[in-house]
């Protein structure tokens, strides 16, 4: 069986006059399996979207190859466009129609049923907004409703391209249930995003890109295992004479100031046992190696979303 | 809600072209229902210019001169009230007065042989019509004088014979430039502003996906551009006849037509600007630049003949003449189809060249 998508060297330049050459995507290639859930990690202007696009097969790259399900997405066939689903950045509605009348002309289009386009907007919680004009959706509205809309053809891949960009945290949350859920259903996801914690709490696997490359790909448990960075336990001062931090440290780094004590281990059970049964817990903090750390390593630079 | 990949691979490829055609038409001839600043530009902006183009140019002429009697005049006396209306002033003062507040056309005073005649300061056309009018009442005195002194001699006379069965009203004339104006109007605008609105909101992008073709998707766009401007001129023409008394030839249908090929010209137009333009003021600013002086120089609103040498010449390259023209002959002049072949051919050229280079200077990528 063929991989959902597999993309080999693609590059694209874009010659503006006053900016100049920009090399948007500089030979990227990657492989997504099918029923995976794939993120594409990077800052604004790393080339996801412009990446996404060649995927999707909006725009031709200047060299490199893709196939999508097996096929390659240009030309345009309404065999392979009918088993993808897409959710572009900007809200892509038919103006001055409702919720309903939008995803009934999208099902239409894909060979749908009117069922099936009243369940998908059941599915995003939008069956009590259903008569409302579109423009009028607020703006989780209405990517919920776009995603709707990539949803209502089956398709076996979805691409998401920043579907939680600018919306607020509980909005957030809600289309990551959404997204866990189309997942689950068995589809291949794409998923752009420029949040850390989402490409965290959602991907299988996460390409980080930056500058037009993809700097590495694997899980995000991977990324971090791979990292070796130890555990940062940070207690308040004054619980702990020095000699108990430093026998706590065990020859680790530890750093104390006036206001707390900082360790780094790699053991951390070990560390925070001894220190509950030091009663010494006031101002407990502990943190993990995370996706921006993997990224500041492995770009060299600091994580600015 | 599952699905299997592995057992059931589909060999689904959405609708069928008719199908999805149906379904862009249905969604935008919606939208474009429910716009009602669409509406109102399409269907009642060129009414309201109907109703303002007519009473300007019906008040002119069309009265009788209204003239005002000081004192003993009585070369008034022979007056034809169908020609003259005449009134009676006090003194010279009020009549000046009244002048002044257009409440009459020309003032008369006459003094033994002397007929002082004061055309109105405020409308020098009405002023000037009037005292032709007084002059031909003068002359008529003079001749019936003359023969009276000398009975042998002939005189001339003049007659007027109207052409045509007589001028056309003013609605006559303007209502095929005012409709040729309306089609070009929406057809600039609404494609200018279409573009402009896709290139915003990626709608042509999102539908590229689908599998729906984009040539299904502009065409059923054009379609709906095309039953508006038959839409507009239903209304249009139904409207001038019964409210304004235009006169509807037999061939009227053939406007139908002449129509949809204008309109196909005009969306053209619209196309190359809204490839230029970036925002929805960018467009609607670079369409009236386009619109105006193709309006002007048409022959529209004003007969080409009362225009300069130059906006004679310029009127050959707008689109909006021939349209103009065409709609002239067969709704209000009654000529068959064949005696409008000319324009017809201008303007499918001129909507084929416009095309090819919105074509050729479209970006795509833009959308």
């Amino acid at each position: 069986m063929d991989a959902a998508i597999e993309v080999a060297d693609l590059r694209k330049t874009y010659r503006g006059r006053r900016t100049g050459e920009i090399r948007a995507v500089d030979g990227v290639s990657f492989r997504v399996e099918r029923g995976e859930f794939f993120g594409i990690l990077g800052p604004n202007g790393a080339g996801k979207t412009t990446t996404l696009e060649i995927v999707e097969g909006l725009r031709r790259p200047d060299s490199g190859t893709v196939r999508l399900l097996g096929a390659s997405p240009w030309p345009h066939s309404p065999e392979l466009t009918g088993r993808v689903g897409v959710q572009l950045q900007a809200s892509a509605f038919f103006e001055f129609l409702s919720a309903k009348e939008q995803i009934e002309t999208f099902a239409e289009l894909y060979g749908a049923t009117r069922d099936r386009a009243a369940e998908m907007l059941e599915l995003v919680g939008l069956a009590e907004h259903a008569n409302v004009r579109c423009e009028k959706l607020s703006g989780g509205q209405q990517q919920r409703l776009s995603i709707a809309c990539a949803l209502v053809g089956d398709p076996e891949l979805v691409f998401l391209d920043e579907p939680t960009a600018a919306l607020d945290p509980q909005a957030r949350r809600n289309l990551w249930d959404l997204m866990r859920a189309i997942n689950a259903e068995g589809r291949t996801v794409v998923l752009t995003t420029h949040y850390m914690e989402e490409a965290e709490a959602l991907c299988d696997r996460v390409a980080i890109m930056d500058a037009g490359r993809i700097k590495a790909v694997d899980s995000p448990a991977g990324f971090v295992k791979g990292l070796d960075a130890p555990t940062r336990v940070t207690v308040a001062a004054g619980q702990l004479t020095d000699e108990r931090v430093k026998e706590l440290a065990a020859g680790e780094a530890v750093t104390a100031d006036g206001a707390a004590v900082v360790f780094e281990t790699r053991d951390p059970r070990k560390l925070l046992t001894a220190l509950a049964s030091d009663g010494a817990l006031e101002g407990l903090a502990v943190r993990t190696a995370n996706l921006e750390d993997v990224f500041l390593h492995v770009t060299g630079r600091e994580w600015r979303a | 809600m599952s699905l299997d990949t592995e057992t059931t691979p589909r060999a689904r490829v959405g609708a069928p072209r008719g199908k999805a055609f149906l379904s862009l038409f249905k969604a935008l001839g919606r939208g474009w229902l429910r716009d009602r600043s669409q509406v109102f530009f399409t269907i009642l902006l060129p009414l309201m210019f109907m109703v303002l183009l007519s009473s300007v140019f019906g008040s002119t002429g069309g009265s009788t001169p209204r003239v005002l009697a000081v004192g003993e005049v009585p070369v008034l006396e022979g007056a034809d009230p169908d020609d003259v209306a005449v009134a009676a002033a006090a003194d010279l003062d009020e009549a000046l007065a009244l002048l002044r507040e257009g409440e009459a056309d020309a003032a008369v005073v006459q003094d033994g042989e002397r007929v002082l005649i004061y055309p109105s300061p405020t409308s020098s056309t009405s002023g000037a019509i009037a005292a032709g009018e007084i002059s031909a009442l003068v002359d008529d005195v003079n001749v019936e004088v003359l023969s009276a002194a000398a009975p042998g001699e002939p005189v001339l006379t003049a007659e007027v014979e109207e052409a045509d069965g007589g001028a056309l009203r003013p609605i006559q004339y303007l209502a095929p430039g005012i409709l040729a104006w309306g089609i070009a109007i929406s057809g600039v605008f609404g494609a200018a502003g279409t573009i402009v609105d896709w290139k915003r909101d990626k709608l042509l992008r999102r539908l590229r996906l689908t599998p729906a073709s984009v040539s299904t998707f502009l065409g059923a766009k054009v379609s709906v551009n095309l039953v508006v401007a038959l839409g507009q001129t239903a209304v249009f023409l139904a409207v001038a006849a019964l409210v304004f008394g235009l006169e509807l030839s037999a061939w009227t249908w053939f406007a139908a037509p002449l129509v949809l090929l204008g309109t196909l010209a005009f969306l053209a137009i619209g196309v190359v600007i809204g490839g230029i333009a970036q925002t929805g003021p960018g467009a609607a600013g670079l369409s009236n630049l386009v619109t105006m002086p193709m309006a002007f120089v048409s022959g529209a609103f004003w007969p080409l003949a009362l225009s300069p040498e130059w906006v004679q010449w310029l009127s050959y390259l707008s689109p909006m003449r021939y349209l103009n023209e065409a709609l002239q002959a067969v709704v209000v002049y009654g000529e068959p189809p064949g005696a409008v072949l000319p324009q017809i051919g201008f303007l499918a050229v001129f909507a084929a060249v416009v095309a090819a280079v919105s074509w050729k200077t479209f970006r795509f990528d833009e959308l």
